[in-house]
């Protein structure tokens, strides 16, 4: 039988359930826990909390998550791969080094930190010597926001992580890695697949996408007969088990909840797709139309058949500007003519912030339980017991939106009846840190594994 | 006959920017083929008029029994920009799915579909 290398999803976002990492580690066997913690805003989050402590800026979960795991990782050789650095992967290492040490297994821990993803310090450099970093959407040059950006970072493939494990790291720390390359990088080592191996570096990549939501491809989030699918609270999140030729299994541990079917599995592939033809990652562009999955057992589903190709010579950049305030208001309206009532207190409030000549990027009202999601495919919430009123605006400007929040609750008293659900208060206002996709060549970027153990 | 998609497919939708992703699934392999000649780009983009502002384009992946649309324009201006409760187009998904289909009897027979009016 053919060796079988175990990649275990053990979160899927900065947020996700603080238990599952340690559950994944302790349902039974698995080789490398994979943590994925970065979304597109996470970036910025983590900067402006550098800025303020500059032994900041890491999902600090991670901490925790790596206590929890310690026993797996420094006696049964557990390896972890998490992109939990943000934009100070040296400050991670070195918190979780710190908690290590007072674990008393820090002379079993070998820490590969990834860095040369932030390109933040380069960007007059960059933009001097010709790089617009347009943005992929609308094609505008970086120039334009320039002064506002507060986070650049290119998006890593598995290159450096391999290179980190190769020198024998057990816990792997990066920063903007892609989510993929979390998982496909310990197959490319473990199989020692070769770089221009385009098959099964797109079966990596494909396992990778699969786990990288941790449960949204286990039962999580599953609309397909989501009724009855069994004991969320108890629910197994998801272990790729492959083999060298690029075939994996997903499957998750015994005694869990969730479900891991053909379903499921194709639920999460279509997740956030783009042209399926060409899912682009640093390492390979995978065909998605190639992907073949059947069910091979309960809760275990096999993923075979995958190509490739060779990827672009560019990287995305993922980069995090300022962009102005919002806020949002809500208040909850009754029956009867709930609908109607919120209609009439938007338009009072609409009337109001016009009088008092406030503009506005935007200003956007939803009736919620009619129309917010489904607009008008849901019909019109005549009759609804109850209607929120939600009013959101942006503006450059941070009085406009301020005095937005003041116009709120007098509505209360001064607008239709039967209103209620204001007890939150006043909304708040809060700073808008935007998304800029754009693409720079990889030859300008250089990544470095330093390694840091006792 | 009507047959409501929901009865016939699941979903899944997502962001890239201000674009929605809505990957439709069908419930059967024998499903696929109905469900793949119904949704036009052309239907789908009437089904979403007035919630999007853009282009729809269409992807067919008969390997996972699924399609595939880009909503362009879906998201108020997307990400942490868009003041929709609905910013990442999490449930676009069922969205799509209140679309009802008109099926010849003779094939909502050979196919066993679910019938609307049920």
């Amino acid at each position: 039988m053919s060796r079988i290398v175990r990649v275990a999803a053990g979160q899927g976002f900065w947020g996700d359930w603080l238990e599952a990492p340690r559950r994944q580690v302790e349902g039974g066997p698995i080789d490398y826990l994979m943590l994925d913690y970065l979304a597109e805003v996470t970036m910025s989050i983590l900067q402006k909390q550098k800025e303020r402590d500059p032994a900041m800026g890491y999902a600090r979960d991670f901490v925790g998550a790596m206590e929890s795991v310690f026993p797996a990782v420094a006696e049964r050789g557990v390896r972890v791969i998490a992109n939990a650095g943000g934009v100070n992967p040296p400050a991670a290492a070195a918190a979780v080094y710190d908690a290590a040490r007072k674990h008393g297994v820090s002379d079993r821990i070998r820490i590969g930190v990834v860095t040369g993803d932030n390109i933040l310090p380069r960007i007059e450099e960059l933009i001097a010597s010709g790089h617009a970093l347009a943005n992929m959407d609308t094609g505008e040059p970086l120039s334009t926001i320039r002064e506002r950006v507060l986070s650049a970072n290119a998006y890593i493939g598995a290159g450096p992580i391999v290179e980190a494990l190769r020198q024998g790291a057990n816990v792997v720390i990066t920063g903007r890695s892609t989510d993929t390359a979390l998982t496909m990088a310990p197959l490319l080592h473990e199989f020692e697949w070769k770089r221009d191996d385009w098959n099964r570096l797109a079966a990596g990549i494909i396992a990778g996408h699969i786990i990288e939501c941790g449960a949204q491809c286990s039962g999580g989030n599953c609309l397909f007969d989501w009724r009855n699918i069994p004991d969320l609270a108890n629910v197994g999140y998801p272990i790729v088990e492959a083999t060298a030729d690029g075939t994996f299994h997903v499957t998750k541990h015994p005694n869990t909840g969730g479900r891991i079917s053909r379903h499921t599995v194709i639920e999460q592939l279509v997740y956030e797709m783009g042209n399926p033809h060409e899912y682009i990652t640093p390492d390979v562009i995978a065909d998605f139309t190639s992907i073949n999955v059947e069910n091979a057992g309960p809760d275990r589903v096999r993923v075979f058949g995958i190509t490739g190709k060779a990827p672009t010579d560019k990287l995305k950049v993922s980069i995090a500007y300022r962009a102005g305030f919002k806020a949002i208001g809500t208040l909850v309206y009754a029956w009867p003519d709930a609908i109607e009532k919120a209609q009439v207190a938007d338009r009072v409030l609409r009337q109001r912030l016009d009088r008092l000549g406030l503009r506005f990027d935007e200003i956007h009202t939803e009736f919620l339980g009619a129309t917010a999601t489904h607009g008008a495919l849901a019909g019109d919430g005549r009759d609804a017991p109850e209607i929120q009123l939600r009013i959101g605006v942006r503006s450059g400007d941070r009085a406009t939106v301020e005095r937005f929040t003041r116009e709120i609750a007098p509505l209360v008293l001064n607008g239709p009846p039967s209103v209620t659900g204001f007890a939150g208060g006043r909304p708040k206002t809060e700073e808008v840190v935007a998304y800029w996709p754009a693409l720079i060549d990889k030859r300008e970027i250089t990544t470095h594994v330093e390694m840091l153990a006792r | 006959m009507k047959v409501r998609l929901v009865d016939i497919a699941h979903a899944r939708s997502g962001d890239k920017g201000d674009t929605a992703n809505v990957g439709v699934i069908a419930m059967r392999s024998e499903w696929y083929p109905l469900i793949a000649r119904h949704l036009t780009r052309d239907r789908v983009a009437r089904h979403f008029q007035g919630m999007i502002d853009g282009d729809v384009e269409r992807y067919e992946l008969p390997n996972l029994d699924a399609l595939n649309f880009l909503l362009h324009g879906a998201l108020g201006g997307g990400g942490t920009l868009s003041l929709k409760t609905d910013a990442q187009g999490k449930v676009f998904s069922t969205a799509l799915l209140r679309m009802v289909l008109d099926v010849p009897d003779e094939e909502v027979r050979r196919l066993e579909l679910p019938r609307g009016d049920e």
